[in-house]
């Protein structure tokens, strides 16, 4: 049985063929779309390495069927830069040393794009560990990610081209 | 995962009759179901996607004050809606205390009464588990039980519902909307879940190909929008599964309880509401003595399944009571930063 489905993919319209129904959002993007950017971490919707933002909104592309996503709006950690200037999140990730081994930073970015997007956090220490509390870092780079979230989200322009 | 047939059903009448194929299961958020498929637990042959429905998607008030809740909302949209979150705030205060961020923006409120129990041994498939294999056994009695139920528990199952949204949703008294090929038909929540009996592979009321399509919250339920609170005790204060939570919601006029309102999660198979409890809260002065005497009653007849979860008894009978006092005290102007954590109170 093949599926076929048509995706936005960090901006760009992309049509695709499905051959097996069981194929993640996740297992699409690294196995056939070479974007691996986003990580499998646990493969089970624990440790939000593979977080990608869908229509707008942070999910784990472990748990989403590539199927049920035709017509889908996808961001990837791939499409955030524009050319070789960084987006203000990955800026700040930066500045602050918001990673050490860096596998879980994709998602962790991708998360924190979508945090500040939904406008319930602000600047307010405790609301961004409880937001972006889906993304697990076994390096520890906490009090750097809660610095860069929070450098990001006064930063101006920041969010509005999270697609 | 085990390879399925696919359907991308495009209205509801296409879906129950897709539906009728054996070993059928409906896809709206994926969320556990692609979780336990993975694991091996659950296997359908044939998956029924029902994210692209109409009609399921919206928050609507209805003509007599009450609401009602697409299957299909996102448990953030609903979460996050102004109107939702300040006429049901400990709804809201539970959906945002559950899982994380992601899982939420994909999670539907359909879906949420369907999760199934998040005991360790139903999910490992070596372990003998009456609902996974009916017969087979429960490797999780005596065994190690901290989530496991102190009420309702049979000697077949002791797991216990891991939602925290019906929590607060049995104490609104909800009515769940259930479509299906005989047609549609309402269930009141607190009757949607079985407890587990000699029956633990029975779950909920749904009958075979039947799906949920709306959750409706009865125009009182609006009365406690002032006094309303989801408390919630775990072992990490954020993205981990209650231990014990209490969903408390009270009416006050002139320094007494016009109406209580209690449910408790984390201990039964089902969210555990208890009539005498709420009958002990009308017409008493809000004080801890009156909180205690309800919290004592909700836990009536509880009984641990062994050593390892005695102390949920009493934990519960606090949590309820706390929680009970929260609401007292009035909801929050704000949603807290740590929803329905009891640290950092608001």
């Amino acid at each position: 049985m093949t599926i076929p489905i048509r995706l936005t993919l960090n901006g760009h319209s992309q049509d695709i063929v499905l051959d097996d129904p069981r194929i993640t959002l996740l297992d699409l993007l690294r196995e056939r779309l070479d974007l691996t950017g986003a990580k499998k971490g646990c493969d089970r919707g624990q440790c939000g390495a593979c977080t990608v933002i869908v229509d707008g909104r942070r999910i784990n592309a472990c748990l989403a069927l590539a199927a049920s996503l035709d017509g889908a709006d996808i961001l990837t950690i791939e499409g955030l830069a524009e050319g070789d200037a960084l987006h203000p999140v990955q800026q700040a990730f930066l500045n602050h040393d918001g990673f050490q081994c860096g596998f879980c930073t994709p998602g962790q970015i991708m998360s924190a794009v979508g945090l500040i997007r939904e406008g319930q956090a602000g600047t307010d220490p405790e609301r961004i560990r409880e937001g972006m509390s889906g993304n697990l870092c076994r390096c520890g780079a906490y009090a750097g990610i809660l610095e860069a979230v929070r450098e990001a989200a006064l930063a101006p322009g920041r969010s509005e081209d999270a697609a | 995962m085990n390879l399925f047939e696919y359907t991308r059903a495009t209205s509801l009448g296409e879906a129950v009759a897709a539906a009728q194929k054996p070993g059928a299961a409906y896809l709206a958020g994926g969320t556990n179901l692609l979780d336990l498929m993975k694991g091996g637990i659950a296997a359908p042959a044939h998956l029924v996607d029902i994210t692209r429905l109409p009609g399921l998607s919206a928050i609507e008030r209805l003509p007599d004050g009450g609401t009602r809740i697409g299957a299909l909302v996102r448990n953030s949209d609903l979460a996050n809606d102004p109107d939702f979150a300040e006429t049901y705030p400990m709804v809201a205060e539970a959906l945002l205390s559950g899982a994380s961020a992601q899982l939420r923006n994909a999670a539907t409120a359909g879906g949420n009464l369907l999760q199934r129990t998040r005991c360790e041994y139903f999910y490992d498939p070596a372990s003998p588990c009456n609902k996974r294999a009916p017969g087979a056994g429960c490797a999780a009695i005596g065994a190690a039980t901290r989530i496991h139920a102190v009420q309702g528990w049979s000697e077949h199952c002791i797991a216990t519902n891991p939602s925290d949204f019906c929590v607060p949703l049995a104490a609104l008294s909800a009515i769940v909307e259930i479509a299906g090929p005989q047609g549609s038909r309402t269930v009141p929540l607190t009757a949607f879940h079985c407890l587990p009996g000699a029956q633990p592979e029975r779950e909920t009321a749904l009958g075979a190909g039947e799906l949920i399509t709306a959750l409706v919250l009865p125009p009182e339920a609006a009365a406690f929008a002032r006094n309303a609170r989801y408390l919630k005790v775990r072992d990490r204060t954020s993205y981990a599964f209650a231990v014990v939570s209490a969903a408390a919601a009270l009416t006050l006029d002139a320094g007494r309880i016009v109406e209580g309102r209690l449910a408790l999660g984390g201990i039964a198979l089902k969210p555990w509401r208890v009539a005498e409890a709420e009958a002990a809260l009308a017409g008493r002065r809000p004080t801890p003595e009156t909180y205690a005497a309800a919290a004592r009653l909700a836990l009536a007849g509880a009984e641990p399944t062994g050593a390892a979860n005695a102390f949920k008894v009493e934990l519960a009978r606090r949590v309820a009571a706390r929680a009970l006092a929260l609401a007292a005290a009035g909801t929050p102007a704000r949603m807290p930063a740590l929803p329905a954590s009891p640290f950092g109170l608001a």
